[in-house]
């Protein structure tokens, strides 16, 4: 039954995308930031994780994850430290996706040349 | 004074002026479609061998210059004058394809519409008697194309159903007043066109209005209905242009249907994928010099009005919010 959930959520995030791209003049680029705004907003008053729970990696894996645990990460430090927390604690939950960015890209550039 | 301007846009150019030879090298995918056998040369690959792919293009445009000396027998520095243009930043591929050519470069930027710019500009010295042959150029290379106008190829950017695929390639023609062949016998240069489109990702619809602007003039100042041409052709409109442009002369009185086609649309077949047809300078270079100029030497085509289009855009102009605008100019080639 989650494999069902997950596929469904997943293949409806990317239903969403889809009809962004097609129906108006979005670049990737606008899409990419509205989900990981949508997510931040929905995190900020507890919906994602609650999608999350539902549909598992349907919900978890999409971009607008990342931007839920953005705000989730600076939540929890403004909770504990005050507002300083805000800033110290954005990166407290996606530290591992952002630094694995940043070492595979590094590889991934040492191996290979862009040509295009 | 004048006597060879017509009107405000249009040259009669009076003195023979010929299409003597052309040389027009596909790139793979165009080498697929339904003219292959109008190509001197088919790559078979976008690379070449070569370490990027803006030397890819640089090296189909020298053969595509090569091709068209060798058919009549001329060496590198034979020719009177090389205009050659191109889309690349700064016009790089024409510039060092010029390297080549010890004679003297005038580098042209019409965008998409460069084949005729060059050609006219070539009549226009020929048969104003400031030169006796003149080399033309031009090319484009989808992936050089993409990564400048669009996105990296490696990003995978997935194209709207509009959009248009840049055709890759290059042609160059030899233009004299000697060896005789079809004739180049009117040059129209046509005015920039505005009308606010921002859609880059399918000129066409931006580029319409410029290239009905610029038949609007030709026939007005030329006197002529569209249907003294056994063809009419513009450079890289896609299918939507296309439409548009049938509907634009149509409103102005001229009824375009039947003799009117788009070198984009005939470039590919339809289950090659590439949205509403071809774009990029080799659009109207690989249909023109290869295919019409095939089909004139053999008297299939006897008179043809090629007008090409270019979007005079740049990827910052357009990150700033500004619309596209555009330009057309034609030329007519006639059989003696």
């Amino acid at each position: 039954m989650e494999y069902l959930t997950a596929f469904l959520v997943g293949g409806l995030f990317c239903v969403i995308g889809q009809l962004l791209f097609d129906l108006t003049n979005w670049t990737p680029g606008h899409v990419l930031t509205a989900f990981t705004v949508a997510g931040g907003l929905l995190g900020s008053v507890g919906l994602y994780d609650k999608l999350i729970e539902f549909a598992g990696a349907g919900a978890s894996l999409p971009i607008s994850s990342f931007g839920n645990a953005l705000v989730n990460g600076a939540m929890a430090e403004a909770a504990s430290n005050g507002v300083i927390g805000v800033l110290t604690g954005m990166f407290e939950l996606t530290s591992t996706g952002i630094t694995a960015a940043i070492i595979f890209g590094f590889l991934a550039a040492v191996i290979f040349n862009p040509r295009g | 004074m004048c006597s060879q301007r017509i009107g405000n846009h249009t040259v009669k150019i009076e003195t023979p002026v010929y299409l003597s030879y052309s040389g027009v090298v596909s790139g793979p995918k165009e080498g697929k479609g339904p003219l292959l056998g109008d190509y001197d040369e088919v790559k078979k690959d976008l690379k070449l061998g070569e370490k990027t792919f803006e030397k890819t293009e640089r090296r189909m445009m020298e053969d595509a210059c090569r091709l068209a000396l060798s058919k009549g027998n001329y060496g590198k520095g034979d020719m009177d004058y090389f205009i050659a243009g191109d889309l690349l930043n700064q016009i790089t591929v024409s510039g060092f394809c010029a390297l080549q050519h010890p004679v003297p470069f005038l580098g042209i930027y019409g965008a998409c519409a460069n084949l005729v710019q060059g050609i006219g500009m070539a009549a226009m010295l020929v048969g104003g008697g400031y030169g006796e042959k003149v080399l033309t150029a031009t090319s484009s290379h989808n992936c050089s194309a993409e990564r400048q106008y669009r996105y990296p190829t490696e990003y995978g950017f997935q194209n709207p159903e509009w959009s248009q695929w840049t055709v890759t390639g290059a042609g160059a023609a030899v233009i004299t007043s000697t060896i005789k062949a079809p004739r180049v016998t009117t040059v129209t240069l046509g005015e920039v066109v505005d009308t606010g489109i921002k859609e880059t990702s399918g000129l066409g619809p931006a580029m319409a209005p410029a290239a009905a602007a610029t038949m609007l003039f030709h026939f007005e100042e030329l006197q002529l209905e569209p249907q003294y041409y056994d063809w009419i052709v513009t450079g890289d409109l896609g299918e939507y242009g296309r439409q548009l442009t049938l509907d634009l002369m149509e409103r102005r009185g001229y009824y375009l249907e039947g003799v009117y086609s788009d070198c984009g649309t005939l470039i590919y077949y339809p289950h090659q994928q590439v949205g509403a047809g071809g774009s990029g300078c080799a659009s109207s270079a690989l249909v023109v010099l290869g295919h019409i100029y095939r089909r004139m030497k053999k008297g299939e085509l006897n008179r043809v009005l090629v007008v090409a289009t270019g979007a005079m855009h740049s990827p910052t102009s357009c990150f700033q919010g500004d619309s596209i605008p555009a330009v057309a100019h034609a030329i007519s080639i006639e059989n003696e």
